[in-house]
């Protein structure tokens, strides 16, 4: 970790960077800006996820469809009392416009920063656009920390007043291809400045442990803290749509059966005599067992040497944070004087 | 080289316009070589540009020539007459041929019968692939020689991204990942070390983004200035 820390031992002393210091398994979790200029929407889900998380995501233009700007939704979270984990994609700006929303998103208040790459614009609502990837993710990651430590902008050029101070993270994909490269690319991104990283969406427990282990020979769970991706399944289709179609994502189908099981009273109902009510509750067992798996996961996750935390995905599904984490017995969350 | 494929007939129509007499120009070199704007693929535009004419019954004359570099003036100046001769030249070369011909016959409209779409080669019968985004400052030297700028979707040069899935890339599983090619192939030299280098921020300057570019050689303009 870089040595450029305040007087009080902090690089920034967000609440995320305290807690994870402080040595407690620390919980991010994720917020989804609107398709729309609802603000209202974002203080409803910060009220939902407020208490159950050290810090939150605040996603960019996720899957390449228009939202609101992490840094605006991430403004409102701020006034709300929770913290935003800023993200940001290489694929909408180029370097001028990245620097100067960082300049606009510290001064507002914002202290943490994910550093992605960004999904292809061919996924999103406006294909037809062009992108940018000026710099990618490794290269912002490099940048946010040069910044904060040196003062500096891409150019080499020095900041004309202070400067902005991230808590910088990445993402990391331990399941996608090439696999053994992966904790390689794991540790370019530390090297170039990653204080945090939040992983892919871990099902696959006995997988995750070999690439911790090869993580921790590297040394780089000493150097990074590492909080693994869940995320609360919310029916069988779901779980093998993602086995199946999102590269990097590992599903075993242990899971798939738990899924299958939670959905048994209705299994023997002909599809077209299932009635509202039996669907409606299906999907509630469906989501109830979703959220167990994930509890079990968390515990599971815990036992792995070099897991600082986790990184809960339930995007359009905020409600179902706070039962995981106080069914992973992580509630309240603690508060890191200063 | 450059590759390119036709328009449909129907957007070639549109360009054509009410215009009656109307030259086809193919060109011998890149075009030819990916069928898409030869001889013999000038000879086809203009028999099918005759065709729906007659059937939608417009007054027209068409005729075809082609040279063996549109791209190059001495080429042009070949055909000069049968240009003047013509309303409107469709141009089957790529986008270089057409704008050859828009400038060496500034009085002339020309219109492109083609979409220039890469620098690539042919990798088996009847599939081109785009290997080269011309962005002038070559990385081949350090990805063992697949480019990432033209060929990874998002021109990672520290890739690969958490999408790669079985050697392709997340954007379709028809395109290969650059970055599982110069993975296996850097694997394959024991060269793998190379990639374990954090790569800066390119220099965008050299490739369009730094504006229309153009070379001077010195060397040459006095060697032709003694001639
Ligand atoms: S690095 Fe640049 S010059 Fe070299 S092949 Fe790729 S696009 Fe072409
Ligand atoms: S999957 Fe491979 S080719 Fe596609 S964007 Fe990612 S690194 Fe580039």
């Amino acid at each position: 970790m870089s040595n450029a820390t305040s007087s009080n031992g902090y690089l920034v002393g967000s609440n995320l960077e305290k807690v994870l210091k402080a040595g407690h398994f620390a919980v991010t979790g994720e917020l989804g800006p609107p398709q729309s200029a609802d603000g209202q929407e974002i203080r409803h889900k910060a009220a939902i996820l407020k208490g159950n998380c050290d810090a939150v995501n605040i996603t960019d233009n996720q899957t390449a469809i228009v939202r609101m700007s992490s840094i605006g939704a991430g403004t409102i979270v701020v006034q709300e009392g929770l913290e935003p984990i800023i993200q940001m994609t290489c694929r909408d700006r180029n370097r001028l416009a990245i620097q100067s929303d960082l300049l606009g998103a510290y001064a507002l208040g914002m202290r943490n920063l994910l550093c992605l790459t960004g999904d292809h614009q061919s996924f999103g609502n406006h294909p037809t656009a062009k992108n940018v990837f000026d710099i990618d993710s490794l290269q912002l990651v490099k940048l946010v920390s040069d910044m904060r430590d040196s003062a500096v902008f891409a150019s080499g050029e020095a900041f004309k007043g202070p400067e902005a101070r991230f808590f910088v993270g990445a993402a990391a994909a331990p399941f996608a291809d090439p696999t053994e490269f992966r904790p390689y690319r794991l540790a370019k991104k530390i090297a170039a400045g990653a204080n945090f990283i939040q992983t892919q969406l871990v099902y696959d427990i006995p997988a995750f442990a070999v690439y911790m282990e090869k993580v921790r020979s590297m040394g780089l769970h000493e150097q990074a803290y590492i909080l693994a991706g869940v995320g609360p399944l919310k029916s069988p289709g779901m779980a093998r749509y993602m086995k199946n179609q999102v590269p990097g994502i590992l599903v075993p189908d242990k899971v798939i059966d738990r899924m299958n099981r939670a959905s048994a009273p209705w299994a023997d109902i002909p599809k077209e005599e299932l009635t509202t009510e039996d669907k409606k509750a299906r999907s509630q067992a469906w989501k109830d067992e979703g959220i167990r798996i994930c509890i079990d996961l968390i515990n599971e996750l815990k036992e792995i040497k070099g897991v600082a935390g986790v990184h809960i995905m339930a995007i359009e599904w905020e409600e179902a944070v706070q039962p995981i984490v106080e069914g992973a017995g992580l509630l309240p969350r603690p508060v890191v004087a200063t | 080289m450059i590759i390119a494929e036709q328009k449909p007939l129907d957007e070639i129509m549109g360009l054509l316009g009410s215009d009656e007499r109307v030259l086809v120009v193919g060109c011998g070199t890149c075009v030819t070589v990916c069928f898409a704007g030869g001889a013999r693929e000038a000879a086809i535009v203009a028999a099918s540009v005759r065709m729906t004419s007659k059937l939608n019954s417009v007054p027209r004359e068409v005729t075809d020539v082609t040279v063996q570099r549109q791209c190059e003036w001495e080429y042009l100046d070949e055909i000069k007459e049968q240009i003047s001769d013509a309303d409107i030249i469709l141009s089957l070369g790529c986008g270089i041929g057409v704008q050859a011909i828009a400038e060496r016959f500034p009085d002339k409209w020309v219109v492109p019968g083609l979409n220039t779409t890469f620098l690539g080669m042919p990798t088996e019968q009847g599939v081109w692939i785009e290997r080269c985004a011309a962005c002038g400052d070559c990385v081949l030297g350090i990805t063992g020689g697949i480019c990432p700028i033209a060929r990874c979707s998002k021109s990672l040069l520290n890739g690969p991204c958490g999408g790669s899935e079985d050697g392709h890339c997340e954007i379709n599983p028809d395109i290969d990942c650059a970055w599982q090619l110069i993975y296996d192939r850097l694997s394959r030299l024991g060269r793998l070390d190379a990639l374990l280098e954090l790569q800066p921020p390119k220099n965008w300057s050299t490739s369009r983004d730094g504006g229309p570019r153009k070379i001077t050689r010195d060397d040459l303009r006095l060697a032709a200035e003694e001639e």
